[in-house]
């Protein structure tokens, strides 16, 4: 696809880039911290997939609000979701996000509008229309985000979505992000017709397939939806192809995707694609780039160090937040 | 003497008035669900009749026949501030919806650690007698009162439909509000409820005071059993009925100081009976009160079998008057 009019400045790229850097780090770290045990948590690892979500939340404002799924935290982060939160979150700790209730696939973080992570398949999207609606009755021009996989592209809750945010004409921009494997399921395999963006056609609602991991081509898509849905002008379907690097969830060695297949991803890797076009574009310089490079390596020591030596809730804090009335002995 | 007037206010007309009445009150309280506004009809039955014309179009909205879309909507809306009624025209299309119920609205307070939560009521409508079969009239309360996050009520008399709708829309978690069909049209009270009334979430009302038995009951069955109690102080068995009103979370409260007082206890609902609330009223009498129950206590429910069309196994199948009188006469004696 040929960039539009919204094509990103070189301030918004190296935004971009920053935000690629904080997830690529904080994915490395997260693997990092499982392995040598220090903090047990299941996890769906988005290392790959850092383009889009960082091209998309440099559109966004805090305020505009996110739907995401359990392979999120890359949505999260981007979004400005902060990391000390997020890291006791994962430890199971008190000064986490959700206080340790709702863990890794339910991060939330309603300041900078991340209202919901979901663990089940295609669900994000029907909330995300109910957020929509409530910017079109506050006369808001804010937006509301879903995103979720090509997986969920099959499942019935999705089209319900896009169809009623269709003839709502809603504040929402669903944001397919096509890593071409659905759990353990080559893409092909399991769904019919060639991309997942012709699907929008079928809603009469804009849908377009752009490569993900191009963070020009990702920024322009996501600029030009916003731009719509803030104008009261609709919905829009981005199909985000990109490409996950490691199994479905830790611990599975992705034995499905064949070798060369991985290989040239990994060759692609779209987040040093990014460090060296700006390089190259003269828009940022090596030093700079790694001084911002150490210096989320640093916020993220203090994270996971906030983390593991947080407090653990207790028993009682069961019978708290089931309901606004806690819940009596 | 002149005869007390005919009674000629209706569950569906309070229900009607609940709802236009919290719209008028709260600009939050936004209306969704298939055929809901008035080009619809105002609802499939008309319990939204005349509220798309009074509260405007972007309030109270018709839907596609979509049940996750309409309850992603309501979820979503409640998140950003607003207060969502969603119907879902029949209970047994909540079943199409489980994973936003249950998965997302019951569960979203907690799991986001009291950060976000679901104030939303959804309505739907159940009940044998119209012949309906079995995906049309199920009583599904005992799958939702498991869950926990989420409330379950079904009013039995239009004073009660009135004040636990305005009660739900004002409650800051899900509420689950049980309709019956067949006693939609029953005129039972003199005049609408008062924009005031409420009746609180949680608090059973105890319909008829009596002393030889306890029985615990809700939504129709409710109705039956003050029928079936009129009958049997004819025969000189004084009944205490109980409307649960809530069915989750149920008022222990009350029963158990209606049943340390007659000493037996009989559990009537339309839903099959196995696995049903029943169950858990009966397993609480049992570890509260062992030792002072006069008989075990004893379940009255719909049959284990999918809810059948033909007229006699419709009457078969659930319990009334007649069955919960002969009941009530076997505990006593």
């Amino acid at each position: 696809m040929a960039t539009n009019a919204y094509g990103p400045g070189a301030e918004t790229l190296l935004d971009i880039y920053r935000r690629t850097a904080l997830l690529k780090a904080n994915d490395e770290r997260i693997r990092k911290v499982i392995t040598s045990g220090k903090i047990a948590m299941v996890y769906y690892s988005y290392r790959g997939q850092e383009v889009v979500p960082s091209a998309l939340s440099a559109c966004l404002r805090d305020d505009d609000q996110l739907c995401t799924i359990y392979r999120g935290i890359h949505d999260m982060l981007a979004k400005g979701f902060p990391l000390k939160e997020l890291w006791a979150e994962l430890a199971g700790r008190t000064t986490g996000s959700c206080k340790g209730k709702g863990g890794p696939m339910h991060l939330t973080y309603p300041p900078k509008g991340i209202m919901v992570t979901t663990g089940i398949v295609g669900s994000s999207a029907p909330i995300a229309n109910g957020l929509g609606w409530a910017a079109q009755l506050d006369k808001s021009d804010r937006v509301a985000i879903a995103t979720f996989g090509d997986g969920a592209s099959n499942i019935g809750a999705i089209h319900e979505s896009m169809n009623l945010a269709a003839v709502w004409k809603l504040p929402v921009i669903f944001v397919c992000q096509n890593n071409l494997y659905a759990e353990h399921t080559a893409y092909k395999k399991m769904t019919g017709g060639e991309t997942i963006a012709a699907r929008a056609a079928g809603y009469e609602m804009p849908g377009v397939r752009v490569n993900g991991n191009d963070a020009v081509e990702m920024y322009a898509a996501a600029a030009e939806a916003v731009a719509r849905a803030r104008a009261g002008e609709g919905p829009t379907l981005i199909e985000a192809m990109t490409f996950r690097f490691h199994g479905h969830n830790f611990g599975d060695p992705g034995e499905y995707i064949p070798k060369e297949e991985m290989a040239a991803a990994v060759a692609a890797d779209p987040v040093p694609a990014l460090r060296a076009k700006l390089i190259a574009d003269g828009i940022a310089t090596e030093d700079q780039l790694a001084a911002i490079e150490a210096a989320i390596e640093v916020e993220i020591d203090e994270a996971v160090e906030f983390a593991v030596s947080s407090p653990w809730p207790v028993a009682d804090d069961l019978r708290v937040d089931v309901f606004a009335e806690e819940i009596a002995r | 003497m002149n005869a007390p007037a005919k009674p000629t206010v209706t569950i569906l007309a309070a229900l009607n008035k609940a709802l236009s009445d919290a719209c008028a009150e709260d600009e939050k309280v936004i209306l969704l669900g298939e055929d809901l506004a008035d080009p619809e009809g105002g609802g499939i039955v008309g319990v939204t009749r005349g509220l798309s014309s009074k509260f405007g179009d972007d309030r109270v909205r018709s839907t596609p026949i979509a049940e996750q879309a309409i309850m992603g909507a309501a979820i979503g809306a409640s998140l950003a501030g607003y207060k969502p009624v969603a119907e879902i025209m029949l209970m047994n299309f909540t079943t199409v919806a489980m994973d936003m119920i249950v998965n997302h609205a019951a569960k979203l307070r907690f799991m986001s650690g009291g950060q976000t939560h679901v104030p939303i009521v959804i309505r739907t409508m159940t009940g044998l007698g119209f012949g309906s079969g079995g995906q049309h009239c199920d009583y599904l309360e005992a799958w939702f009162a498991h869950v926990a996050g989420i409330k379950v009520v079904a009013a039995s008399t239009p004073e009660d439909a009135y004040g636990l709708l305005r009660s739900a829309i004002e409650d800051p978690d899900p509420v689950l509000i049980i309709e019956n069909l067949p006693t939609y049209y029953t005129p039972m009270s003199h005049e609408l409820p008062d924009p005031s009334h409420r009746v609180p979430l949680g608090k059973a009302a105890i319909q008829r005071e009596g002393s030889d038995i306890t029985v615990v009951t809700y939504a129709r069955m409710a109705n039956e059993t003050r029928n079936a109690a009129a009958k049997a102080a004819e025969a000189g068995i004084s009944v205490e009925v109980i409307d649960l009103r809530t069915i989750a979370p149920w008022d222990r409260e009350t029963v158990l100081a209606s049943v340390r007082k007659t000493g037996r206890l009989l559990i009537v609902h339309e839903a099959v009976r196995e696995h049903g609330v029943g169950a858990e009223i009966a397993a609480v009498v049992n570890e509260e009160l062992f030792g002072e129950l006069k008989m075990p206590v004893r379940r009255l429910g719909g049959a284990f079998a999918p809810v059948p069309y033909s007229k006699p196994l419709e009457d078969a199948f659930a319990p009334n008057a007649a069955r919960i009188l002969e009941c009530i006469t076997q505990c006593v004696n």
